[in-house]
């Protein structure tokens, strides 16, 4: 086949892209265990590892630039190019709300969480499979996929709702909890912005995809 | 004239709707087919070519690509064993009709070949030649210096008409006979491969021309080069030659949409150096 070596670089952009996926994977669990465990040397190191996110995504920046001005793709490696673009901003931008929930361990200091975690890993639960599905359907051009996960996003707005009201009533209840409800609030809104992104992941797979510029799910918040 | 919904639809590739109802068009090309001797080298061809506006032919060597364009102004007519049959209607008269006078058409429809080929007489000359055979009556060197204006050459040859136009360079040269096509006020321009023999400046340069003379004149410009098609074509055709070597219009769509999101499998694998 012609144009071997493109082939191969645009294949290893798209692994690269994968890579910072598992990144922020990774960030996303890590934040929510810590917090869980309200471990600050786990936290900090969170915080720390967000650079290399940082990082690793100027690096796929300047790999796809690099393609573009020496192989002057068109068509669909072209759309490729421009989801990639788009999609390492989304996972840079996750990787800041891991470290988001993570600055919130630190700020707990020496209190105790306001109450055990329930909604909120599974809003992380949820949130991180449709992250990983999204990239899945990234790597596999999987269109349909891409509108079953934007659909999920739902979902987690619901927990979100559901946390919400919680902490509300917590507020209510007894006004010096307010500071730890908000600090718990802030976490539920940092993964229901991931979700949120991993939305706007599947609108641009599905571009890439089809060449039509669609959004999926529009959100509440 | 306009587009038809029904008119763009009868190629049997994808041509997207949005050009219904929208542009007018000079070239409207029904049913063309062209043969070199035995061999048939343009295959039923239907598609209207928007007016002032550049229009670029892309595709594989062989493709039919310069045969098409040489049929839009008769140029197949000195051709050897050439023949051709359908209907090209120029702003609604058809150019292919034997009454139709050849000499007539190629003045209407001016054409740049892809070497510069100036006469081998003076700057000044080369652009009033054909005007004066087409009995201009003018003032000549206002249409000489309006002609090389227009072509974006005054200012490098103003001093020195009366030099040969052999001893230009090679991007000045093709942009003299840029001029010396539009002396004669031709309606359209064709444009076959004209920075093919160029370097990279030279061709920005007649690139930047054709934006400014589309205002003016409907442009068809043939080009191997995808990157110049992209830059300075609104309306893209991509053609492809099938098992029997006839070249057939695949596609052909505006060239945004062409180069990010072809409609036709050929057209995405071509483009996108899968083939060819």
């Amino acid at each position: 086949m012609p144009r071997e070596v493109f082939a191969h670089e645009l294949h290893d952009l798209q692994q690269q892209v994968i890579e910072l996926g598992s990144m922020v994977d990774k960030a996303i669990a890590s934040s929510v265990e810590a917090l869980s465990a309200l471990d600050a040397e786990e936290a900090r190191k969170i915080i720390h590892d967000d650079l290399l996110i940082n990082k690793k995504r100027f690096e796929i920046e300047e790999q796809a630039l690099n393609l573009i001005a020496t192989q002057q793709p068109l068509a669909r490696d072209l759309r490729v190019i421009a989801a990639v673009l788009n999609i390492i901003i989304d996972l840079e931008r996750m990787g800041d709300h891991a470290e988001g929930i993570a600055k919130i361990v630190l700020l707990h200091g020496s209190e105790g969480l306001l109450k055990p975690l329930i909604d909120v890993p599974r809003m992380a639960d949820k949130a991180r499979s449709m992250v990983r599905r999204s990239l899945d359907a990234f790597l596999s051009l999987n269109v349909e996929a891409t509108r079953a996960i934007s659909a999920e996003d739902d979902e987690v707005d619901a927990l979100h709702d559901q946390v919400y009201r919680e902490l509300i009533s917590y507020m209510i209840e007894d006004p010096r909890t307010i500071t730890r409800a908000t600090y718990l609030m802030w976490v539920a809104h940092n993964l229901e912005r991931i979700a949120d992104r991993a939305t706007n992941i599947c609108e641009r797979v599905a571009f890439m995809v089809t060449g039509r510029m669609e959004e999926f799910n529009v959100s509440n918040y | 004239m306009v587009v038809t919904q029904a008119q763009a639809g009868n190629v049997g590739s994808p041509f997207i709707e949005s050009l219904a109802g929208k542009v007018d068009v000079a070239f409207d090309i029904t049913g063309l087919n062209m043969w070199y001797g035995s061999l048939h080298a343009l295959g039923d061809v239907t598609v209207q070519l928007p007016a002032h506006q550049v229009t670029a032919l892309i595709g594989p060597s062989g493709c039919g690509k310069t045969s098409l364009i040489r049929c839009l102004n008769r140029m197949n007519d000195l051709v050897l064993n050439a023949r051709v049959t359908g209907e090209v209607l120029f702003h609604g008269e058809n150019i292919l009709s034997p009454e139709v006078d050849a000499a007539l058409v190629r003045r209407r429809i001016g054409m740049v070949f892809q070497k510069p080929n100036p006469f081998p007489k003076s700057i000044h000359e080369n652009v009033a030649f054909g005007a004066r055979v087409n009995g201009y009556r003018g003032e000549m060197d206002e249409l000489v210096e309006k002609s090389l204006r227009q072509a974006a050459l005054w200012d490098e040859v103003k001093d020195k008409l009366k030099q040969s136009g052999l001893a230009l360079s090679g991007g000045q040269q093709q942009r003299l006979c840029i001029a010396r096509a539009l002396a004669v006020n031709p309606e359209a321009l064709l444009m076959d491969e004209p920075c093919s023999a160029l370097d990279p400046i030279a061709t920005y340069k007649i690139e930047e021309l054709l934006a400014e003379l589309k205002q003016r004149y409907t442009i068809v410009i043939v080009t191997h080069n995808m990157q110049q098609a992209s830059r300075v074509s609104d309306y893209t055709g991509f053609l492809l030659a099938d098992e029997s070597r006839t070249g057939r219009l695949i596609e052909f769509s505006p060239t945004a949409q062409l180069f990010t999101n072809p409609q036709d499998r050929r057209t995405e694998d071509y483009i996108t150096g899968r083939f060819g």
